[in-house]
Order: C-alpha cells, then structure tokens, then sequence
C-alpha cells in the first residue's frame, strides 16, 4: 500500500516539475515543490527480501574476519537464488567458498571450522539437501556444548530456502521447521519481512550457537517496506520473541514465512465479516515465543495455527499443545491447524494447489473458531 | 651410569636385530638423556604417490624414556577402565585403546598443541596425550562432575580445546569431515599448524571421508588423514569390509604411507614427515598398522571374529611397551629395576586417580539444563515432566 503512496506521490512531483520547467509555475509552486521532495525523502524504503539477506551478509563479513560464507553456486554462480551475490567480489575466494556437491562433506568442514573459533555461513541450496548432512547439524552442531560442558561451541549458521517453492516436486518442496524445531541445541529462525531477514540474519551470524535460518525462495523476490533503524549496520532482532504483524481481538491466527502474508490476507477478508484477527508472526521457531502466542491467546480465546509443512507432529501441533497447557480456560473454541497436507508434493498444478494451504482454508478455520462456519470435513 | 656408550652400541649392533643396520652413534664425552640416539624402524615404511621417510629415527635417551612411562601408563589406565566397568562404575559404552598406545605417543612427539587432533570414540588415550589427567578421565568415565565434560559426555565425548583435542565423536566416520575443518580454520587464520583425524578401519570406508578429502585436496588444507587400522571394524575384518584394505591406498590423488603403528618411532617418524607435507602440499593419509587386545568395547570379548592365538601372537611378537622397553636396555638407558619403579610409579598414579574420582560427586540436578546453549537467554526447557521440573536455560 505504501508503494502505492509513493508512486502516486512521485507522479505529482514529476508534473510539477515539468510544470514548473515550461515556466508555468508562479513563485508559490517553488514551496510546494520542496515539501513533495522532503515527503518523498521521508517516505518508507522498500526492499526485498533477497535485498535484505545480501546486505545482512554483507555487513556482517564486513564487521567481522572470522565470518566467511560456502556453498554450492555462492561465489562464481553469485548465488543459486543471488543471494550472495557480489560477496566474492568483495571478500574474495578465501571467504566466499564454492564447494563441491557434497553436503556430508563440507557440512562437517563447516562445523569443525566452527569448533575451531571460526564463524561460518553454510548455504545449502534448499534445506532438503541438508538431509544429506543433518548428522553433522544435530550430533555434530546442535550437540557439542552440551557434551563437551561449554568446551566446544559452535557458531555456525545454516540457512536456506525451505518448504515449498513452485511446481519443483515432492522432493524439493518439504518444510523442515518442525523438525529441527525439537532440537534442544539448535535455534531455529523463519524470517517474513525483508526487516526480518535483516535482522534474524545478522542476529544468527552474531549469535554463539548452532542456528538454523529457514528461508523461502518465493519470498525473495517480494519487497517490504524497512525502517531507517533497520538499515543501520548495527541493527538486530532478538532472537526467541514472535511479531505481533496485526492486532485483533477475535482470533489469534500463529504463522510463519510465507504464511505470515496468507494469515495477514485471510485478516483483511475476516475483517470485512467483522471479525477481529491477531496475526503473529513467529520469527523464531525455536525458542518459540510461548509467552507472546499464549498472551494473545489470552486475549482473543481462540487460536489457528498456520503451516506449510507436513501436519503431523508439525509446529501447529506444538503451539496448539502449549495453548492447551497453559490456557486451558481461556479457550472459547477447540485450537484449530491449517497444514499441508499429509502426503508427498504432488507436480500437477491443481493438486500442488491442494497441498498447501491457501488464504480460504485459513479463513474457513477462523470463522470455525468463532462458530460461524459449520466445518464440513471432506472424507476420501 | 658413567658407561662408554659407543662401546656398547658396537656390540649390540652386531647381536641385536633391531639395530642391524643402524648407524652408530657420533663420539661424545659424556652420557647425556639428549643425545641423539639412531634407531632403524622395524618394518620398512610403503608408500603412495610419495617418496616414503628415511627408516632411521632419531630419538633420545630421554624420549625413549617418556615413551616407555606414557604408553604404559596409558595401558595401565586402560586396564583400569575395564575392571571399572566390570564393576558397573562405569556405564554405557567403553572402547579402549591398549595394544594401540605407540599411535598416540608416537604423533605426540612429533607434533606441538597448535596441531589438532580429532578422533572417533576409542580417545582416552589421546586425551591423555594431549594433556588431559587420570582423574579427568576417570571422573568423566564415572559420570561425576570433575570429568573433562563435567560427566555430561562419557566415554566417547573426552574433549580438551586448549591442548588442540577436538574429541571424542560417537558417529563413526562423522570426524574425519570435522577435522578436515579444523585444518580449514588452521590454514584461514595461518596458525602454520596441521590436523591430524584419526579414524578406525571400519570408518575408512565412510562416503564423507572421500568428500572431505576431496575438499581437503581442492583447498590444500594442511590436513592429515590418520587411519589406526586395527584390522577389525567392530567384529568385520577388513578384508570383510574393504575391497581394497590398504587404505593409505585410498586417498588416490592424496599421497599415502603405510606406517608399523606397533613401533613407536616409525609413527613419530611418519607423523613428523607427514605435517611437513600437509603443511605445503595439502592432505595425505598415514595408514597405522595397529592391533587392539581388546574388543571392540566392554561388550565385545573381542574372540568371536578372532582367535586367541592372534591376540597373543600380537602381544608375543609386536607389544608396542615391550619394544620400547627392550631399546631402553639396550641402550642401556635404563635398568629393568629402574623400569619397574616406572611401572609401580604409574599404576600408583591411576590407582590414586580413580581413588579421587570415586571421591567426586554426580554432577547437579540442575545440570540437566546447563550448556544446551552458550547463550540460552533465559529461555524455559523442560524436564519430563514440564510442570514439574523445568529449568532456565542460562
């Protein structure tokens, strides 16, 4: 919306400026044209997210030596999905490693180079490769301090598109979040916003541990407006503490990713049928921010989750437990998950359209949670 | 001790094995525990895509003496550990090391603490090698809180990151990539310092030590592959698991020695040649021709895919102690007296250590939560059951 502002802003401005060029402007324009410019100048900055990871990346290479990022396609390729792009040209080869494909292997290299004292970046090319090298994330990374008592630390991030991206296929489209979620050792952070990407990236590559950034490789192309705060080489997220994207008081809708943009859609279609709906952005799927989803839950009484990974055993399951545990009698209505569905990514548009969930399905468990749809389950 | 030792050595040359060949040693005055003794490997070294080391190492008086104490007390300590566990004080897993002790003294004499060394579970020895203590070993094989992990680790989790001992890993195979790692990190910050990853001949077939390797040799990572081959992964002989056995064979593109890992200065010698290589010319792999006497681990009696008379013949004809043991004789550097206040001097020492750490308690309760993270901020974690025990992580 606020690209909109501006573009329409700036259309003024150019009229009046071309006015003003063919002398038809009287000595009162001249004000009117330096408060449009100083809007302008003022007005939000957008970025995108791929914008955002690539200055995250560089300016924490920059502040610090013992930062250096490896993967396959990040240095010569510029980056499967340009995410690095222009970092080797800037720290050169001895930071910016192409390795073979080989994700056991240079997994560990990372790791042992993080045991070492070093920070490194490692990229996989989407976090369903990094099944090949999980053992060295969860036995060699996550493990580390707590068996060797503070000893060996590791820190290292692992990031990467993760989930589904578009048509590419069951074995290139699983959500991993739950997964490495349930790992005492690892954090895990699932970045929205281009802010957020700034933020949790830098935040990540400061931080001691093991960390897991999960990204999404449709959210990189979309822009988002950033602050001037966020813009500052010094800025970071805290990691562990969830965004509350809108406020509502209906229905407490948790999301994640991409799904932050699904749940702030389904919030505007909800808010014409007069319901109130709190969207919160996670952020961190571990530590997950169990104080700020439970407040809200507190509030409003009723929860949806929102996923894109598998449903069982997922982060729906998680959150809706820890609802339960904690706010029992402040439920109105049973919780309610919106997930993926339970099989394998289908290819074929239509059925690929069916595996993910969409804005209506998100709609549909909101109005269930405030008993204004009867839930008509569809049996096979 | 006031003996003419060129005399001496020009009799035993003729009459002893083990210096045939060996040249003598240079005229001096006085007998002195730094004189460079000469001594001839046992078993010469072979080698791959590389010029092999000379077969004459030059030690001392006083390096044979260090090696006869260390590895017997590494033995002695290991021996240790099985009647502990046999006592059910110690739990879980135990893989010990004797029969494999010249390896681990051997390389430490050829190498500094800026080098590293990474190894799978079977570190005790390398542990103790690398500065570690009886009463840490003990402690954390005990599960008390004075263990090198403050007993949160156990057997196959020994680390010391201040003496360049990265562990102490329970996936097999897992460490040859992290050491490969760490030679990333040595060569980035330009410590002018080398790996060495130690990995049995059950791990050497791992997919991941081939990737390793093949980043090693890309990067020219200052990296040395050690693979103690005890001829036995678990309960597989090699020829059982390997199409081809001679793993300083395998690295292919990186040069390869095959080292007598029964004979101490042979290691030494072959570790010293190795990390002068690695240093300039990337990774390479030493083979060490090693036997373990026990099994695999507590559970093993170790005589189900081997026979006893194999066990024995090893330790008749190969003990890597005895070897050194007979150098010092010979040299006389030593009397066997003196050699077994050593040896009462050393089981003193373990049987003092264990004695402590029985003395040292469990670790806390609330250990349970500590070090998940180095920076928990404070964050919940919780025990079985959440709302009855759950801790702060700091």
């Amino acid at each position: 919306m606020l690209g909109a502002l501006r573009k329409k802003s700036a259309i003024n401005l150019l009229n009046l400026i071309s006015s003003v060029r063919h002398g038809l402007g009287s000595e009162g324009v001249v004000p009117l044209v330096s408060t449009q410019l100083k809007s302008l100048s003022t007005a939000a900055k957008e970025m995108t997210v791929r914008d955002a990871l690539n200055s995250a990346l560089e300016e924490e290479m920059s502040a610090d030596p013992k930062v250096f990022l490896m993967g396959e396609e990040v240095g010569e390729y510029q980056g499967a999905y340009k995410i690095s792009k222009g970092l080797l040209q800037k720290f050169g080869p001895d930071r910016v490693l192409d390795t073979p494909i080989t994700e056991a292997g240079f997994t560990g290299i990372g790791v042992g180079a993080a045991y070492y004292g070093l920070k490194p970046i490692v990229e996989f090319m989407t976090f369903n490769f990094a099944m090949q090298a999980i053992d060295h994330i969860i036995n060699s990374a996550a493990k580390s301090n707590y068996m060797s008592a503070g000893q060996i630390s590791v820190p290292i991030v692992f990031r990467g598109p993760n989930g589904a991206a578009a048509g590419v296929g069951a074995q290139h489209s699983q959500c991993y979040a739950a997964w490495y979620g349930s790992c005492p050792g690892l954090k895990v952070l699932v970045p929205y916003s281009s802010e957020d990407a700034r933020g949790l990236l830098k935040a990540a590559i400061r931080d001691p541990d093991p960390v897991i950034f999960l990204e999404n490789e449709l959210l990189y192309g979309e822009s988002f407006p950033v602050s001037a705060e966020s813009l500052d080489s010094s800025f970071c997220l805290p990691i562990g503490k969830a965004k509350v994207e809108k406020e509502g008081k209906d229905v407490t809708i948790t999301a994640f990713s991409k799904m932050v943009g699904y749940a702030l859609q389904a919030a505007q279609e909800l808010a014409k049928e007069g319901i109130s709906a709190e969207v919160i952005n996670l952020r961190s799927i571990r530590p997950l921010d169990r104080a700020t989803i439970n407040a809200s839950v507190r509030k409003t009484n009723r929860l949806v989750t929102v996923e894109e990974g598998f449903p069982q055993h997922g982060i729906g399951a998680e959150i809706c437990t820890s609802v339960i545990e904690e706010s029992f009698e402040y439920l109105d209505a049973p919780v309610e998950r919106i997930a993926g569905a339970d099989v394998p990514m289908p290819y074929a548009a239509n059925l690929e359209r069916l595996a993910v969930p969409q804005v209506e399905d998100i709609i549909r468990a909101a109005k269930r949670a405030c008993y204004r749809e009867v839930s008509m389950s569809a049996t096979a | 001790m006031a003996r003419n030792p060129v005399k001496l050595l020009r009799t035993a040359v003729s009459s002893n094995p083990l210096l045939r060949g060996s040249l003598s040693a240079r005229p001096f005055s006085s007998t002195d525990n730094s004189t460079p003794i000469e001594v001839e490997t046992t078993l010469p070294f072979t080698s791959h895509q590389i010029e092999p080391p000379s077969r004459i190492v030059s030690t001392t008086a006083a390096e044979l003496l260090k090696f006869y104490r260390d590895m017997f007390l590494m033995r002695r300590m290991e021996i240790a550990a099985d009647s502990l566990y046999k006592s059910k004080l110690i739990r879980g897993f135990c893989h010990l090391y004797d029969g494999q002790e010249a390896v681990c003294a051997g390389m430490e004499a050829a190498i500094t603490r800026s080098d590293c060394i990474i190894t799978g579970y079977r570190d005790h020895c390398l542990f103790l090698g690398r500065g570690g203590t009886l009463m840490e070993v003990f402690s954390e094989l005990m599960g008390r809180k004075d263990g090198c992990s403050k007993g949160k680790g156990g057997s196959m989790h020994f680390y010391k990151k201040e003496n360049g001992f990265y562990g102490g890993h329970g996936i097999v195979g897992a460490q040859v990539p992290l050491g490969c790692g760490l030679a990333f990190a040595q060569k980035y910050d330009k410590a002018e310092a080398v790996t060495f990853t130690m990995y049995g001949d059950g791990a050497a077939n791992q997919g991941q030590l081939f990737e390793a390797l093949n980043i090693a040799a890309l990067w020219n990572l200052p990296s040395v592959l050690v693979c103690e081959n005890n001829h036995y992964g678990m309960g597989t002989a090699e020829w059982r698991a390997a199409k081809s056995p001679a793993y300083y064979k395998r690295g292919d593109y990186a040069p390869g020695l095959k080292v007598d890992g029964m004979d101490v200065l042979a290691v030494k010698q072959a570790v010293s040649y190795a990390k002068e290589h690695a240093l300039k010319n990337g990774p390479l792999i030493l083979e060490m021709d090693t036997y373990r006497y026990h099994g695999h681990s507590m559970s093993d009696p170790g005589s189900t895919y081997r026979t006893r008379d194999e066990i024995s013949g090893v330790r008749q004809e190969r003990d890597p102690i005895e070897r050194v043991r007979k150098l010092v004789l010979l040299h006389n550097i030593a009397s066997a007296a003196e050699l077994k206040d050593i040896e009462k001097e050393a089981k003193k020492e373990v049987d003092d250590a264990i004695a402590l750490a029985k003395e040292s308690p469990m670790p806390d309760s609330s250990e349970l939560f500590s070090h998940v993270y180095v920076k928990g901020f404070g964050v919940e974690a919780y025990g079985a059951d959440r709302k009855d025990f759950k801790g702060l992580l700091p």
